[in-house]
C-alpha cells in the first residue's frame, strides 16, 4: 500500500513536533504483515485475536449452557477430549467452573478490552487525528505481541495437570491464593491465570500510553481537542482509565503470584484449614484482593463500554444524517462516567464484610453514574428524532446498542442499592445485568464499528443483506438469552452453579433450557457474521474512499489508507466531526478536512 | 459393617486367588492371625448429621457414626490394617481392581487396601455428586468429582502410603487408601480379628496401622506347620 | 428495516415488562421481619425503572419507525430545545429517584447491617467450609469454646476445632448441620470461614452475607414463620460450590427448646 503513495516516505526529523513518520514502510512479508510497526496492521491483528478469543469464549459458554439445561447428559465427544474432567462426556462441576472462569476471562480481557479499544482504536485513532502512525510504533507492536503471549499462556492452562483455574474471572482470594489444596485447577492452572493477566496488563499499559501520547501530540493542523471525533475522545478517555486501572491490577496479580509460589501472605490470613490441611500463611487480607481487583474491575467495565459509547456517538450521526444532539454534553458525560468509575468499586463488595457504612458511600456515586448514562441515552434517542435515518447494518447496530444499553443500565439501578443487592447479589439478575451492559452492548458497539470501518480497513464492503439478517436475529437472540436471567434472579436463582440441586431452584430448569436454546441459536447466527467477514475480506464489493458520506479524517483518505495514512500529505482540519445536515460541497455534510496539504 | 467385612474378605480372596494362580510352592500355607484391642477410654464417636444431603440421610434409618475409631465387643478395634512390613518376598501387583464405593454418603470400605501398582476403581452409587480427594503425600495428589451416573473413576498408586481420602462436598466422609508393598495384609473386622494367609514359613515383622492411633509393630515367626499369632493392644485416650 | 427494528423492540419491551408485571417468576414469600422493607424497596425500584425502561425503548422504537431516510425532501429536525430538556429531565428525574431510593434504602440497609443486636438474640456461630455449613450453639453454660484451627478434624466430627480436653466451655457446645431457630426471636449469627470465601443466602429471609476468612462477621434476622428453607452459598468456593447447602429450620419456641435439650442430652 505504501508503494501507491507518490512521494517516497522518509523518516522525518520533526518526530517530536508530532508530524513525522518514525519508520520506513516495510518490505518483507514478515515485517509487513506479522511483526509490523504499522498501527493499521496492529489494529487488525488485535481484531483477529479478539475474533479467535470470542469464538473460543462462545464455545465454552455453549458447553456451560448445555450442562445447565441437561445436567445428566453427556456432551458427544467430550469424554474423548477431556476424559479426566468429563468421564463419559458428563461435565463435572469443576469443569463447569473452569469453563466459566475461562469464558469470563477470555471475554472480558481478550475480547471486550482488545476489540473495541486496542483493535479499532489502533487502526482508527491515528487516522482520525491525522497522524501517520502511533507515537511509539515499536511499543505498539510490543503491546500486541505481549497480549498474544498472555492469551497463549491462558490457553496453555487447559493442558496442565487438573486444567485451568476455576475461581472465576475475579479470582477471589484465598481460593485463588492457596494453591492446589483448594481444588482442581487451583494449582498450575491458577498460577498461569495470574501470569497471563499480569502479562496482559503490561500490553494494555503500553497501549494506553501510546493512545494518550498519540492523541495529545500527533494531532494534525487544525485538529483541536474539541474537533476530535467522539470515537477518538472515547479511546483517549479509555486509555486514561486503562492506564490507572491496569497499573493497579498488575501489582495485584504479582502479589497473587507471590502468595502462590513464594510463600507470601498478602491475601491469606492465618489459621485457614483447607481440605484438612492447616495453611502456612498468616497476616494477609482477602478483602485486599477484592479492593485491588475491583479498583481495576469496575473501571474495566467502562474500558469495555466507553469505546462503544464513542463509536455509537460517532457512527449514529453519519446514518441519521444530522449532528449528534448535545456533543459537548456527551463528552462531559463520558468524562463524568470515567471519573465516577473510580469511585464506585465498592458496590461489588456491599456484602463482602467491609464496613456496612461504606456501602452507602459506594452506593451514592453508583446511582449518580446513572445520570450521565441516562443523559447520553436520551441524547442518542433525541438525535434520532427528526432524522433521515439510513438503516444500514452499522446504523441498526447503533440503535440496537441503545436498546440493550438501556436494558442493561436499568438493572444496574437495582444492584446499585445495597438494600436490594442483599437479595439480588450472586443471582442470575447480576449475570443478566452485566451481560447486557458490558457484554452485548459492547459487542453491538464492535459490530457497529466493524460494519462502519470494515470498508476502510479492508477496502471492501461487508454484505449488507447478510448484515441485516445477522442483526435482527442477534437482537432477538440476546434478549431471549439475557432478559429471562433477570426473572431467574428475582426468583433467587444463584449464579455459578453447575447444577441446581436445591429444591427451590429446581423449578428454574425449563427457563434455563429456554436460555440454552436461545444461546445456541444466537451462537449459530454468529456464523453468518463470520462468513460475511471472511467472504467480504476477499470478495466483497470494492469500497470507495467515503462510502457512508461521513465527515471524519479516515474518510478523507483511500480505502484502505496508504502506509502513511494520507499518502505523504497532511489533512488540515477546519470543521468539527459533527457537521451533518449542513449543505456543503460534499452534499449534506462538511468534511473535517476538505483538502489535504502537501506533506512535510 | 457386614458389607465392609465382606468387601475386606473379597479383597483377601482376590489377593489369594492371584497368589493361587501363580506356581506357588505348597509351603505358602502359613497364617498370622490375631486380635486388635485397646486399653483406656476411646474417644466418643458422634452420629453423623447428614441434613445437608437429604438423599443420603434417607438411606440411614438411624444416623451412622463417625468411623474414626470403630470399637467392637471386648474392647476390640476394627478398621486396623495389619500387614507384613518386613521379611516378605516382593510380588507383582494383581491386575484385579480394588473397589471403593460411595454409598449413602459413606465410604465402603472405610479403609481400602491395595497393593502398589494395583488398579483402583471408585464408584458413586449415590444420587449426588461426590468429589474424591485422596490427600497423598508420596504419591501424586488429585481431586476429582464424580457426578451421579458417571463411570467408575480409575486410579493407581505406585508408592506404599496411607492416604487420607476426603469428600469436600460431604465433609463428614473420610476414609483411607492403604497402599501396600506386600500382598499379605488384612483389615481387622468388626470384632477386631484379622488373619493374614499365604505365608511361607519364616520370620516376619508385622505392623498394625490405625488412622488415629498410629502404628504398632511386632516380630512373628510362622512355623512350618500351623500359624503364628500377633495380638496388638493400643493405649487410647478420649481426646 | 427501521420499521422492522421498531416493531421488534416494541414487542420485546412489552413482553419483558409484561412478565415482570404478571410476576410469573417472583421472589419467594418473605419470612423475615426486615424483608418487608427490602421488598418494598425492590418494588419501588421496579416501578420507577420499569417506567423508564418502557418509555426509553418505545421512544427509540417510535423514532426508528417514524424517521426513515425514505422521504429525501423532508428536512431534518432538531429535538425541540436541543440537549437542554434531556439534561434537565435526566438530572431531575433520575436525581430525584436517586435521592429517594438512597434515603429510604439506607434505612432498610441500616436496619439489617447497622443496628445493634437485640438483647434477647439467640447467638449462633456459623462456620462455612468447602462445601458445608456447621452451626454452633453455646450450650448449657452459654459460653462458646475457643477455636483452635490446628485441632480441626472433620473425620472425627470436630469441624470447629474445639478442644474439649482442656477447654471446659467447649464440652457442651452443640454443633449442628442445620440452623435451627425459634420463630419470632431475633437471631445473631457470627459468620466465619474455615478455608476460603463463602456466603450465606436465604432468599426467603432476603439476606445475604459473605464469609471472609480471617473475619468474624455479624448477621441478624428474625424469622416470622415456622418453615424449613435452604441456605445456599453465593460466593464461588470451589468445585462443590453448587452443592453447598444447609437447612434453616424455624421451629415454634417449645419445639426449639425440645430440640436444644435433645442436642444437649446427646453430649452427655
Amino acid at each position: 500500500m505504501a508503494e501507491t503513495s507518490e512521494a517516497p516516505v522518509t523518516p522525518h526529523s520533526d518526530v517530536l513536533a508530532g508530524h513525522g513518520h518514525a519508520h520506513l514502510p516495510p518490505t518483507g512479508f514478515l515485517r509487513k504483515h506479522v511483526f509490523s510497526l504499522d498501527h493499521k496492521v496492529i489494529g487488525k491483528q488485535y481484531l483477529d485475536l479478539a475474533l479467535v478469543a470470542v469464538l473460543t469464549g462462545m464455545v465454552l459458554s455453549w458447553l456451560m449452557r448445555f450442562h445447565l439445561a441437561y445436567p445428566a447428559a453427556a456432551v458427544p465427544g467430550l469424554g474423548k477430549i477431556a476424559p479426566g474432567v468429563a468421564a463419559g462426556g458428563i461435565i463435572t462441576p469443576e469443569l463447569y467452573l473452569q469453563l466459566m472462569t475461562m469464558h469470563g476471562t477470555i471475554m472480558v480481557f481478550f475480547v471486550l478490552t482488545t476489540a473495541p479499544f486496542a483493535g479499532f482504536g489502533n487502526f482508527i485513532l491515528p487516522i482520525q487525528v491525522g497522524a501517520e502512525d502511533m507515537a511509539f510504533p515499536r511499543f505498539n507492536m510490543m503491546s500486541f505481541w505481549v497480549t498474544l503471549v498472555a492469551f497463549l499462556v491462558l490457553l496453555a492452562s487447559f493442558f496442565v495437570h487438573e486444567g485451568p483455574a476455576l475461581s472465576g474471572w475475579t479470582a477471589y482470594a484465598p481460593l485463588s491464593a492457596i494453591g492446589k489444596a483448594a481444588g482442581p485447577g487451583q494449582g498450575t492452572g491458577q498460577t498461569l491465570w495470574a501470569l497471563s493477566i499480569a502479562i496482559f496488563c503490561v500490553g494494555q499499559l503500553l497501549g494506553s500510553l501510546n493512545f494518550i501520547a498519540t492523541t495529545l501530540d500527533l494531532r494534525t493542523r487544525g485538529m483541536t481537542l474539541m474537533r476530535m471525533p467522539f470515537s477518538t475522545w472515547a479511546w483517549f478517555i479509555t486509555s486514561i482509565i486503562g492506564l490507572i486501572a491496569f497499573s493497579v491490577l498488575l501489582p495485584a496479580c504479582i502479589l497473587l503470584i507471590l502468595d502462590r509460589v513464594a510463600g507470601t501472605s498478602f491475601f491469606v490470613p492465618a489459621g485457614l484449614v483447607v481440605s484438612d490441611q492447616l495453611q502456612p500463611h498468616s497476616g494477609g487480607s482477602p478483602l485486599l484482593w477484592q479492593h485491588l481487583f475491583w479498583f481495576f474491575g469496575h473501571p474495566e467495565v467502562y474500558i469495555a463500554i466507553l469505546p462503544g459509547i464513542g463509536i455509537i456517538s460517532h457512527v449514529l450521526p453519519a446514518f441519521a444524517r444530522k449532528p449528534l444532539l448535545g456533543p459537548k454534553v456527551v463528552l462531559s458525560c463520558m468524562g463524568a462516567i470515567a471519573f465516577l468509575s473510580y469511585t464506585v468499586w465498592g458496590h461489588h463488595m456491599f456484602l463482602s464484610g467491609m464496613n456496612p457504612l461504606s456501602a452507602t458511600l459506594f452506593s451514592v456515586p453508583t446511582l449518580i453514574i446513572t445520570i450521565p448514562a441516562t443523559i447520553v441515552v436520551l441524547l442518542w434517542i433525541g438525535t434520532l428524532y427528526g432524522s433521515r435515518m439510513r438503516f444500514t447494518t452499522a446504523g441498526l447496530f447503533c440503535l440496537g446498542f441503545v436498546s440493550v444499553f438501556v436494558s442493561g443500565g436499568i438493572s444496574g439501578f437495582f444492584l446499585a442499592q445495597p438494600s436490594i443487592d442483599t437479595y439480588l447479589h450472586g443471582t442470575y439478575f447480576v449475570v443478566g445485568h452485566f451481560h447486557f451492559v458490558m457484554g452485548v452492548a459492547a459487542m453491538f458497539g464492535i459490530f457497529a464499528g466493524m460494519f462502519f470501518w470494515f470498508p476502510k480497513m479492508y477496502g471492501r464492503m461487508l454484505n449488507e443483506t447478510l448484515g441485516k439478517i445477522h442483526f435482527i436475529l442477534t437482537l432477538i437472540g440476546v434478549y431471549a438469552i439475557f432478559m429471562p436471567m433477570h426473572y431467574l434472579g428475582l426468583a433467587g436463582n444463584v449464579r455459578r452453579y453447575s447444577t441446581f440441586t436445591d429444591e427451590y431452584m429446581k423449578s428454574s430448569l425449563p427457563l434455563h433450557r429456554f436460555i440454552t436454546y436461545a444461546a445456541l441459536f444466537t451462537g449459530a447466527v454468529q456464523l453468518i457474521f463470520l462468513f460475511n467477514v471472511f467472504w467480504s475480506r476477499f470478495r466483497g464489493a470494492r469500497a470507495t474512499a467515503n462510502p457512508w458520506d461521513a465527515t471524519s479524517l479516515e474518510w478523507s483518505t483511500s480505502s484502505p489508507p496508504p502506509f502513511d495514512n494520507f499518502g505523504g500529505q497532511h489533512p488540515v482540519v477546519v470543521n468539527g466531526p459533527n457537521e451533518y445536515g449542513t449543505a456543503g460541497p460534499a452534499g449534506d455534510h462538511l468534511m473535517q478536512a476538505p483538502a489535504l496539504a502537501p506533506g512535510g | 459393617m457386614r458389607t465392609r467385612l465382606l468387601s475386606s474378605l473379597a479383597l483377601v480372596t482376590a489377593a489369594a486367588a492371584v497368589t493361587g494362580a501363580m506356581p506357588a510352592p505348597r509351603a505358602n500355607a502359613g497364617v498370622i492371625a490375631g486380635t486388635i484391642t485397646f486399653t483406656g477410654t476411646p474417644p466418643k464417636m458422634r452420629p453423623i448429621d447428614m441434613a445437608k444431603e437429604p438423599s443420603c440421610a434417607a438411606q440411614h434409618a438411624t444416623p451412622i457414626m463417625n468411623e474414626n475409631v470403630v470399637t467392637g465387643p471386648g474392647n476390640t478395634i476394627a478398621n486396623v490394617v495389619v500387614y507384613i512390613s518386613a521379611g516378605d518376598q516382593p510380588k507383582a501387583a494383581p491386575s484385579t481392581a480394588a473397589r471403593y464405593d460411595q454409598k449413602g454418603c459413606e465410604y465402603l470400605p472405610h479403609v481400602a487396601v491395595m497393593q502398589a501398582g494395583q488398579p483402583l476403581e471408585i464408584y458413586n452409587d449415590d444420587k449426588t455428586s461426590h468429589n474424591i480427594h485422596p490427600m497423598a503425600k508420596l504419591n501424586p495428589e488429585w481431586n476429582k468429582s464424580q457426578p451421579p451416573g458417571s463411570p467408575p473413576l480409575k486410579a493407581t498408586y505406585e508408592k506404599p502410603e496411607f492416604i487420607a481420602v476426603k469428600c469436600n462436598i460431604h465433609p463428614w466422609m473420610h476414609g483411607y487408601f492403604a497402599v501396600m508393598n506386600t500382598p499379605h495384609y488384612d483389615v481387622s473386622s468388626a470384632n477386631g480379628t484379622f488373619k493374614i494367609t499365604g505365608l511361607a514359613p519364616g520370620k516376619y515383622t508385622v505392623t498394625a496401622w490405625h488412622e488415629r492411633f498410629g502404628k504398632l509393630t511386632q516380630e512373628v515367626t510362622v512355623p512350618a506347620t500351623g500359624g503364628g499369632t500377633a495380638d496388638f493392644v493400643y493405649k487410647v485416650t478420649p481426646y | 428495516m427501521g420499521k422492522l427494528f421498531a416493531a421488534i423492540v416494541a414487542v420485546i419491551t412489552l413482553i419483558s415488562a409484561g412478565i415482570f408485571i404478571a410476576r410469573i417468576w417472583w421472589l419467594p414469600p418473605d419470612i423475615s421481619v426486615l424483608g418487608v422493607g427490602i421488598d418494598h424497596q425492590l418494588v419501588e425500584t421496579l416501578i420507577a425503572s420499569g417506567v423508564l425502561f418502557v418509555l426509553a425503548q418505545l421512544a427509540l422504537a417510535a423514532f426508528a419507525w417514524q424517521y426513515g431516510a425514505g422521504d429525501a425532501t423532508r428536512p431534518i429536525k432538531i429535538f425541540p430545545g436541543g440537549a437542554t430538556p434531556m439534561v434537565v429531565l435526566a438530572v431531575l428525574l433520575v436525581g430525584a429517584e436517586v435521592l429517594v431510593l438512597t434515603f429510604v434504602g439506607s434505612r432498610v440497609w441500616a436496619g439489617i447491617f447497622l443496628s445493634p443486636p437485640a438483647a434477647n438474640a439467640l447467638h449462633v456461630d456459623v462456620q462455612a467450609e468447602q462445601f458445608a455449613y456447621y452451626f454452633r450453639y453455646a450450650g448449657k453454660d452459654g459460653k462458646f469454646g475457643t477455636l483452635h484451627p490446628d485441632m480441626i478434624d472433620d473425620a472425627n466430627g470436630n469441624f470447629f476445632g474445639l478442644d474439649p480436653a482442656n477447654d471446659t466451655t467447649a464440652r457442651d457446645d452443640i454443633v449442628s448441620a442445620s440452623l435451627v431457630v425459634p420463630v419470632g426471636q431475633p437471631v445473631l449469627l457470627t459468620l466465619h470461614a474455615k478455608d476460603v470465601g463463602h456466603a450465606f443466602y436465604v432468599p426467603d429471609l432476603r439476606i445475604q452475607q459473605d464469609f471472609v476468612p480471617g473475619l468474624d462477621i455479624p448477621l441478624q434476622f428474625t424469622a416470622t414463620q415456622v418453615a424449613k428453607k435452604e441456605i445456599v452459598c453465593t460466593q464461588l468456593c470451589g468445585l462443590g460450590h453448587f452443592n453447598m447447602r444447609a437447612y434453616l429450620e424455624v421451629k415454634p419456641q417449645a419445639q426449639f427448646a425440645e430440640w436444644l435439650a435433645d442436642q444437649e442430652a446427646q453430649l452427655e
